[in-house]
C-alpha cells in the first residue's frame, strides 16, 4: 500500500502543480501583451543592465550574450574556490580547492550538472556554498529556462528570439526567487537547518565527541531541487538527515525536481500556441517516465543479494537507503533525479540492486524524460526533429515541422547534438576502462567496477551529476576529463537546437493542409516514443549488458 | 564588448538577489519560526550540555544503549556518507556478517535487514520497531530492568507518524530512546539509593 502511495503522491502533485506553473511562466518569460506591473518590471531590468539588455536578438547573439554571461559565472566561480580561504563566512577555515577540482567543480555547476568530486561539510566555506555554487544553481537554472523561452518563441515563428539578458533575469527573480522561497520556508518548518554558525560539538551519552557539520541548508536545497541542480551541500546530498529530515521533506524535494520541467513544457505549448502538440510531447515523456518507476519500485523491493545466506529478515534491498523516507523513496527519487538531470540522490546508487542501477543510467542515456531546466525539452525537440524527418521520409514527402521545411541543414545540426551525447559516454567509458585513470579508482570489483566508469561519464555527458559515488573521482584525471564533458554536453544541445530554429524561422511558412504530417496525434507520440527508444538501444544496449545486466547475471 | 559589460551588471544584479537577499530572508524567517530547529535539532542533557542532534545517529557500542543502523563513515557527522557497496561486492556480505555475530540474534532468529545495512548517508538516526525489539533482551539485562519495563519505553517513543498512519513500519529514534532509558536509569536510582 505504502509502495503505492509514495510514488502516486509525488507523481499526481508534480502534475497537477505543472500545469499552472506552465501557464504562470509563459506569463513570466513572455509577456503576450502590456500589463502594468509586467512593463514596469522590464523597465527596471533594462535601467539595471543597460541598453543591451533593451534589443531583441537574432539567435547568434543571443548565443553569444548566453556565453559571455556563462563565461563570467564559470571564471568567477573557480576563482572563489581557489581563494576561499581569504573570503568571509568561514568558521571551520576551510583551504582552497586544488586546481583540476576548482575547474571541476565550476563547470559542474555552470553547467548546472552538480557533479561533485568534493564533499561540501569536508571542503567548502559558507561564502562558497552561498556565493559561488547556490548562485551558479540559480542562473544555471534560469540560463536554462532562457534557453527553452528563445527556442519556443523561433519555433513559433519569430527570427528574433528575445533578449538573453531580460530572459535571464525573468527566469531568476519571476521563476526561480518565488519558488525557491517558497520551498526554503516549507523546509525550514519541517526542521531543515538554516543557520551560519559552525560545527556544533557534542559529547554523546557514550561520552564521545561528535562534531556535527551544519550550514544555511534549507535555502541552499531549495533551489538545489528547483533548478535540477541537484549539487547537495553535504557528501551524501538528501540522504543526509540535515539535507532531508523526514517524510514530508523528501516528497517534497521529489515533487521539485519534477516541477519545472514538467511545467516547461505547458510553457512551450502556450508561447508555440501548440497546447495539444506540447499534450503529446508530456504523453509520451511522462508514459516513460512511468514505465521507469514501476521498474525501479520492483525490482529494488527486492532484497540486495549481498545477505543471501544470513539470517536476516527478508526484506526490501535497505543497503544506502534512509528508513524515514519509506520504501519505494528511493526508486522513485532514483529515476526522478536521472530522468530530469537533476542528480540529487535520496539513495547510494551504488548500492542499488543491479538491474535497478540500469534504470538510472538509462534515463540519463536518453536524457529527455522531462529532461533538465530547460534542456530536457530541448533535447526532445532534437529527437522531435528526427521523428519528424523520419516519418516525412516514410511517406516521401519533404518533412515539415511546425508549418516550417526541415532540410539538410536542420538535420545535420540535429544529428551534431544527437551524437555528441553518446559519443562522450562511450568514448570515455573506453578510455577509463582501460588505463589505470579509471580501473584504480573503483570502489568494487567485477562487472559493477565497470558500471561506475559508465555511470560517471553518462553523469556528465547528460548533466547529471549523480554518480555511483564510491568511484574514487577526485584525480586530475577524472576531474579534467569530466569538466571538459560537462562544459561541451551542456553548450552542444543548447546552441545546436538554437541554430535550427535561427534557420526554420528564416524559412517561410508552409500553409498546413490534409497532407500535412500532424504532430499533435497519438500516432506522433508513438514515432516519437519509437524514435527515442530505438536510438538509445542502438547506441547504448552494449553498455547495459556489459555493467548492470553482466553484473545481475553474475549472481547465483 | 558590451556584452562584457552587460555579463557584469547582470552578475551584481543576480548575486545580490540570490546570495544576500534570498539566503538573508529565509535565515530571518528559521530565526522567528524555527529558533531550535534551525541549529540542527540539537538535543541538549539537565545540565545543558549538547548531547547529540535528535536528526542524526550516533555511536553506540555499550550493551546498555540500543544500537543504530551501521555507519559507513563511523558516525562522523563532519564527513558523512555511504558504504556504495554493491550487492555483488563479497566486502558487504562479510560486513553483515560481522553485525550479526555482534547482534548475536538467538537461535533461528532473524536479523531485520536495517541493522545489518549502512544507511546512505551512514547518519540514519532510526531504526525499524522489529530492530529496537531484537535488541530488547541484551538491553534489559544489562539495566537490571524487566524486558517489559524497557518494551513500553521504546513503544512509546516510536517515530515516523506519517509512514505508520499509511500502513508502514513504526520506526524508533534511536538516541531519544536511549535519552529517555537514561531518565529511567536515573530515576530509579534516586528513588531506591
Amino acid at each position: 500500500m505504502l509502495e503505492v502511495i509514495i510514488p502516486a503522491l509525488i507523481i499526481a502533485t508534480s502534475i497537477a502543480l505543472a500545469w499552472p506553473l506552465g501557464r504562470y511562466m509563459r506569463w513570466a518569460m513572455d509577456p503576450a501583451g502590456p500589463g502594468t506591473g509586467r512593463l514596469s518590471f522590464e523597465r527596471v531590468a533594462v535601467g539595471v543592465l543597460g541598453p543591451k539588455a533593451e534589443h531583441t536578438q537574432h539567435w547568434k547573439r543571443y548565443c553569444l550574450s548566453m556565453l559571455s554571461f556563462n563565461l563570467l559565472m564559470f571564471v568567477f566561480v573557480y576563482l572563489v574556490l581557489t581563494t576561499q580561504q581569504w573570503l568571509p563566512l568561514n568558521p571551520e577555515n576551510k583551504g582552497p580547492l586544488e586546481p583540476s577540482l576548482a575547474f571541476n567543480t565550476a563547470a559542474s555547476f555552470t553547467s548546472n550538472t552538480n557533479l561533485q568530486h568534493y564533499s561540501g561539510e569536508v571542503s567548502l566555506s559558507y561564502f562558497s556554498q552561498l556565493f559561488a555554487l547556490m548562485w551558479l544553481q540559480f542562473v544555471s537554472a534560469a540560463t536554462g529556462i532562457a534557453a527553452v523561452t528563445a527556442l519556443s518563441r523561433g519555433l513559433a515563428g519569430h527570427a528574433q528570439l528575445g533578449n538573453f539578458y531580460q530572459d535571464l533575469t525573468r527566469a531568476t527573480t519571476l521563476v526561480l526567487l518565488p519558488l525557491a522561497t517558497i520551498w526554503a520556508v516549507l523546509m525550514v518548518l519541517l526542521g531543515m537547518p538554516m543557520t551560519l554558525e559552525g560545527a556544533a560539538v557534542a559529547t554523546t551519552l557514550e561520552g564521545a565527541t561528535q562534531t556535527i557539520a551544519r550550514g544555511p541548508v534549507a535555502a541552499f536545497v531549495a533551489i538545489k531541487q528547483l533548478g535540477t541542480n541537484g549539487g547537495g551541500f553535504f557528501g551524501p546530498n538528501s540522504t543526509h538527515p540535515f539535507e532531508n529530515p523526514t517524510f514530508w521533506t523528501n516528497v517534497l524535494s521529489n515533487v521539485a525536481i519534477l516541477l519545472i520541467p514538467m511545467a516547461t513544457v505547458w510553457m512551450f505549448g502556450r508561447i508555440t500556441h501548440r497546447l495539444r502538440h506540447a499534450g503529446v510531447l508530456f504523453g509520451v515523456m511522462l508514459t516513460l517516465y512511468l514505465c521507469f518507476v514501476a521498474c525501479a519500485s520492483l525490482l529494488e523491493s527486492q532484497p540486495t543479494a549481498a545477505f543471501d545466506g544470513l539470517p536476516v529478515a527478508s526484506a526490501m534491498n535497505l543497503e544506502g537507503k534512509e528508513l524515514r523516507f519509506g520504501p519505494t523513496a528511493g526508486a522513485t527519487w532514483a529515476v526522478s533525479t536521472t530522468a530530469t538531470s537533476n542528480g540529487s540522490v535520496n539513495a547510494m546508487h551504488d548500492s542499488l540492486n543491479p538491474l535497478t542501477g540500469l534504470l538510472p543510467m538509462a534515463g540519463m542515456w536518453l536524457n529527455v524524460v522531462f529532461g533538465g531546466v530547460g534542456v530536457g525539452l530541448i533535447n526532445l525537440l532534437i529527437f522531435v526533429i528526427t521523428a519528424v524527418f523520419l516519418a516525412g521520409m516514410m511517406v516521401g514527402r519533404t518533412p515539415e515541422y511546425l508549418t516550417r521545411k526541415v532540410e539538410t541543414k536542420e538535420m545535420k545540426l540535429a544529428l551534431i547534438a544527437l551524437l555528441a551525447h553518446p559519443l562522450f559516454i562511450l568514448g570515455g567509458t573506453a578510455v577509463f576502462a582501460a588505463t589505470p585513470w579509471g580501473t584504480e579508482t573503483l570502489n568494487n570489483p567485477g562487472s559493477h567496477g565497470l558500471s561506475e566508469i559508465i555511470y560517471e561519464f553518462s553523469s556528465a555527458a547528460a548533466n547529471n551529476g549523480s554518480g555511483f559515488e564510491g568511484l574514487g573521482d577526485n584525480t586530475v584525471p577524472w576531474n579534467v576529463s569530466t569538466g571538459l564533458i560537462m562544459l561541451l554536453g551542456r553548450f552542444i544541445p543548447i546552441i545546436a537546437p538554437l541554430a535550427i530554429v535561427g534557420s526554420l524561422a528564416a524559412k517561410r511558412a508552409t500553409p498546413e493542409t490534409a497532407g500535412t504530417f500532424r504532430t499533435d496525434t497519438l500516432l506522433f507520440g508513438v514515432v516519437l516514443m519509437g524514435a527515442v527508444l530505438i536510438v538509445g538501444a542502438l547506441l547504448f544496449l552494449p553498455l547495459a549488458m556489459l555493467g548492470p545486466i553482466a553484473e545481475q547475471l553474475s549472481i547465483r | 564588448m558590451r556584452d562584457v559589460i552587460t555579463s557584469m551588471r547582470l552578475f551584481v544584479l543576480t548575486i545580490l538577489v540570490c546570495s544576500v537577499a534570498y539566503p538573508v530572508a529565509i535565515l530571518g524567517f528559521a530565526e522567528l519560526m524555527a529558533p531550535q530547529s534551525r541549529q540542527g535539532s540539537l538535543l541538549r542533557d539537565s545540565a545543558g550540555t549538547v548531547v547529540g542532534s535528535r536528526l542524526l545517529a550516533q555511536s553506540f557500542t555499550q550493551p546498555r544503549y540500543f544500537w543504530p543502523r551501521p555507519s559507513a563513515v563511523d558516525y562522523n557527522a563532519s564527513a558523512t556518507g555511504g558504504s556504495n557497496l554493491s550487492p555483488t561486492n563479497p566486502v558487504l556480505a562479510e560486513r553483515a556478517r560481522q553485525s550479526i555475530e555482534r547482534l548475536s540474534p538467538g537461535a533461528g532468529e532473524l536479523v531485520p535487514a536495517d541493522l545489518v545495512s549502512a544507511s546512505g548517508s551512514g547518519m540514519d538516526p532510526h531504526i525499524t520497531l522489529a530492530a529496537a525489539i531484537l535488541q530488547l533482551p541484551r538491553v534489559a539485562a544489562a539495566r537490571n530492568l524487566s524486558q517489559q519495563q524497557v518494551e513500553s519505553v521504546v513503544r512509546g517513543h516510536t517515530d515516523a507518524p506519517t509512514i505508520v498512519s499509511l500502513g508502514g513500519e513504526p520506526l524508533v529514534n534511536v538516541l531519544e530512546l536511549n535519552l529517555a532509558l537514561d531518565q529511567l536509569t536515573q530515576q530509579s536510582a534516586d528513588n531506591n539509593p
